[in-house]
């Protein structure tokens, strides 16, 4: 009685009131869906801390307990290869989860059972989810769970995360393992004598070892990782790889076996991974050809997978720009009217600061990076269908060719198409790249595609500059320059700053899947909420100081005063109404020509007309140019302003008409290259300074692309000159 | 012979990877060691990388990489 009793205190005092569940899996197990499942709405995104790869985790209530579900990024391997595995691998070293929750692909046995061998070594509890139980039924592929729970000594539950099947069982059994640590009992991982021996060695000779300051990490495990000389874990336990006793301890193995320890463990592991599938799995007697791999047929055909992967790009391509159009205009009329409703507040005609700052500065900036919203929102849920389906897999597989040329993956091609919608999203698709030099190679690049805000600038210049047969040609060529000189920047950027190796291609072309409206929409949000929390309030300080650039210091007194007794005046003359309203518009252009011309950005535009000079440009573009660092189309408001054309647009005649007799096309092209080439606007340094992780690199690519395009202007406009082209 | 060697439709067991550091990790990482049969599937349409089946799953990787890892083809 009294035993019982003890032992119930003692259970009592073991259990925890909060959790913490690791999810830990192969990509593609499943592992997103089953998280979704599990705790739904719940699931908060961040980053983990110092770098920019997402972090997911979910807190909930389950009976009267705290659960933290900590989702960890996809990993084939203990020995990290990718940021996302190092990760990983960090995480369950060093955090302790109480638990880890390993999701299977049931259809994909023996792989994904090599990494659950090495989740095992490290001793932490482990429940297994063997998922897609129902698409390996389906297959004729028939697991013996049981039987697998026999021979590893963990719980096994088939789950089916996409109709939330055994999703209760998975949660109630990793709660009892958890709070009952003992039911835990792995089987030991046996690799073969000659290799226990050595362990045997290493780990008595590690607990003499002065410098092994490692007493955190399981000992076992630690011995085996450091006969590989896994890098973190020599580093971790301060024990260098050249260490005597490793060296005595590994080339005897070396020497009897004729290949390297590494290589060794990796059979053992893939040998009882591929024992345990041979015992727990009945494949049917011959293999159907798989839905994948017919659909494969077609979409990586030699002939016709090139031009069916391009219509699809241009689909998603049309469908984000067309479907986004209407809601980008509810957007601009909301802005518009909460505009004037707020300026309505003051007393009409009044100047006052604040309201210019409230509807000029914080609406109009915010509201020109929010109106972007739809069309990101529409692609990233196109990117979601792609990734959730196995097709961006196919993407970088189809694309590597080109891509491995300028020293980049298959996979950096998405962020740059995306570049040419608009290039927030593309820096913000990088993080489907793995390595991280290949990652900021394209982030830096992608600016150059020519994004959709650009275009107004070209399609305000050329006309004006250009008989029509040249119209579309030029369009044309300003685009395949910015590709131009993206490649030759990436090839130079991967051979000096970038420099190393290119990333092995090695891929895992994953089987085709249905994706879930509600992983799909969930991936969607995340990513669109990131953009507006994150871009919004860099953008919302950018905002206020292009603002404050373009406002301050005010018109003196004493011009001011002119103005409103021109104002007077037009209003007691005896003119009519429309004349009148015509003239007031005319004040109201000077005004604001003088009010430019007096700010800081307008005398900005001034100091450094002489640096501008040499590449054809004035004053006025220099401050128009200012302005477009704020969002690009900006550039042709600006230029409006200080032409005096009050509110002008792409399609302004006026504006036109005055660009074309003050400037020659030599000028106009030089415009529309120094655009596409140069700082790219502020929200896209905003987003590369926070997915790069460093501010370092947003300056990198401000300054690096602003100095090509003078460089580059500076040529053309100099050869051009020289050569009476275009004058 | 190497697994560039195979064409289309032909396969090969595994025997040796014959390249060190991180592309060997994550070659055998990814199920090639030796002993394991493998077969090539597809060329991408621009002629790299190929696709290969190996551990009922499908892994893809460029021919210079497959250069590394020696074959002996199988019927």
């Amino acid at each position: 009685m009294t035993n019982k009793h003890n032992s119930e205190n003692q259970n009592n005092r073991a259990i925890k009131k909060s959790l913490t569940i690791a999810v830990a899996g192969n990509p593609n197990a499943g592992k997103s869906t089953l998280i979704n499942a599990i705790a739904g709405t719940k699931l908060h995104v961040g980053n983990w801390p110092g770098v920019t790869v997402e972090k997911k985790s979910a807190d909930f209530e389950y009976k009267g307990r705290r659960i933290t579900l900590v989702d960890l990024p996809g990993t084939y391997s203990l020995s990290p290869y990718t940021q996302e595995e190092v990760i990983a691998r960090d995480y369950l070293v060093h955090e302790k989860p109480d638990i880890v929750l390993n999701v299977v692909d049931a259809t994909n046995l023996e792989r994904n059972l090599y990494f659950t061998f090495q989740l095992l070594e490290l001793g932490i509890p482990l429940v297994m989810a063997l998922n897609m139980h129902d698409e390996a039924r389906q297959k004729g592929l028939r697991i013996d769970a049981e039987k697998m729970e026999s021979i590893l000594g963990c719980a096994v539950i088939p789950t089916v995360a996409t109709k939330h099947e055994g999703i209760d069982r998975l949660i109630e059994t990793a709660i009892a393992f958890a709070d009952d640590p003992g039911r835990h009992a792995p089987c030991a991982i046996p690799y073969g004598a000659d290799i226990e021996a050595a362990v045997k060695t290493v780990l008595g000779d590690l607990q003499e070892y002065p410098q092994n300051n490692s007493n955190s990490l399981p000992k076992r495990w630690l011995a085996l990782k450091l006969m590989e000389r896994d890098e973190l874990a020599l580093k971790e336990s301060g024990v260098p790889a050249d260490a005597p006793f490793l060296t005595k301890a590994t080339r005897h193995l070396r020497q009897a076996h004729g290949e390297d320890i590494e290589a060794l463990m990796a059979d053992e592991r893939y040998g009882l991974a591929a024992g345990l599938t041979r015992e727990a799995l009945q494949k049917p007697e011959k293999r159907k050809r798989e839905l994948t791999e017919r659909i494969d047929a077609v979409v990586l055909n030699r002939f016709l997978g090139m031009p069916l992967f391009l219509a699809l790009m241009y689909l998603v391509f049309s469908l984000t720009f067309t479907l986004g159009d209407p809601p980008m205009g509810w957007i601009e009329n909301f802005f518009g009217w909460s505009g004037s409703i707020l300026a309505g507040l003051w007393p009409e005609g009044s100047e006052s600061l604040l309201k210019s700052l409230l509807v000029d500065g914080i609406i109009g900036g915010v509201g020109g990076v929010i109106v972007f919203l739809p069309n990101i929102l529409l692609l990233f849920l196109a990117i979601a269908i792609l990734e959730d389906s196995g097709y961006m897999a196919r993407v970088a597989f189809i694309m590597d060719r080109l891509m491995h040329k300028i020293g980049l993956h298959g996979k950096s091609f998405i962020p740059m198409l995306i570049g040419f919608g608009c290039s927030v999203p593309a820096i913000m698709a990088t993080r489907t790249l793995e390595n991280r030099r290949d990652r900021l190679t394209t982030m830096l690049v992608t600016p150059l595609m020519s994004c959709g805000a650009r275009l107004p600038i070209y399609l305000l210049i050329i006309p004006a500059f250009f008989p029509p047969v040249w119209h579309a040609p030029m369009l044309w060529i300003i685009y395949v320059i910015g590709i131009l000189i993206a490649v030759v920047t990436a090839k130079l950027l991967r051979s000096t700053l970038f420099k190393g190796e290119s990333v092995p291609f090695v891929m895992e072309l994953p089987p085709y899947r249905m994706p879930t409206p509600k992983g799909v929409l969930i991936h969607m949000w995340e990513r669109g909420w990131l953009y507006l929390k994150k871009a919004g309030t860099i953008i919302l300080g950018i905002s206020i100081l292009m603002w404050a650039m373009t406002t301050f210091p005010g018109l003196p007194d004493r011009d001011t005063a002119r103005f409103a007794n021109e104002r007077q005046a037009i209003q007691a003359a005896a003119a009519g109404k429309e004349e009148k309203s015509e003239q007031m518009a005319s004040i109201e252009n000077q005004a604001g020509e003088e009010a430019l011309r007096y700010s800081i950005a307008g005398r900005i535009g001034q100091a450094i007309e002489p640096i501008l000079t040499p590449v054809g440009f004035d004053w006025k573009i220099g401050t128009a140019l200012i302005g477009a660092f704020a969002a690009k189309e900006v550039f042709v408001a600006q230029m409006g302003i200080i032409y005096s054309v009050g509110k002008a647009n792409e399609e302004s005649e006026t504006l036109r008409e005055k660009l074309k007799n003050t400037y020659t096309p030599l000028i106009g092209f030089c415009i529309m290259l120094f655009c596409l080439i140069s700082a790219p606007c502020m929200a896209t340094i905003a987003v590369t300074g926070r997915e790069s992780g460093s501010w370092k690199w947003a300056m990198l690519q401000l300054g690096g692309l602003t100095l090509l395009a003078y460089v580059l202007t500076f040529i053309v406009f100099q050869t051009g000159t020289l050569l009476g082209v275009g004058i | 012979m190497t697994l560039a060697d195979l064409r289309p439709g032909q396969s090969g067991k595994i025997l040796k990877i014959n390249v060190a550091g991180a592309l060997k990790r994550r070659l055998m990482d990814m199920g090639v060691v030796s002993g394991t049969n493998v077969s090539v599937e597809k060329v991408a349409p621009l002629g790299d990388p190929i696709e290969v089946r190996i551990k009922s799953y499908s892994l893809s990787l460029r021919r210079g990489e497959a250069k590394n890892i020696e074959v002996e083809a199988t019927l």
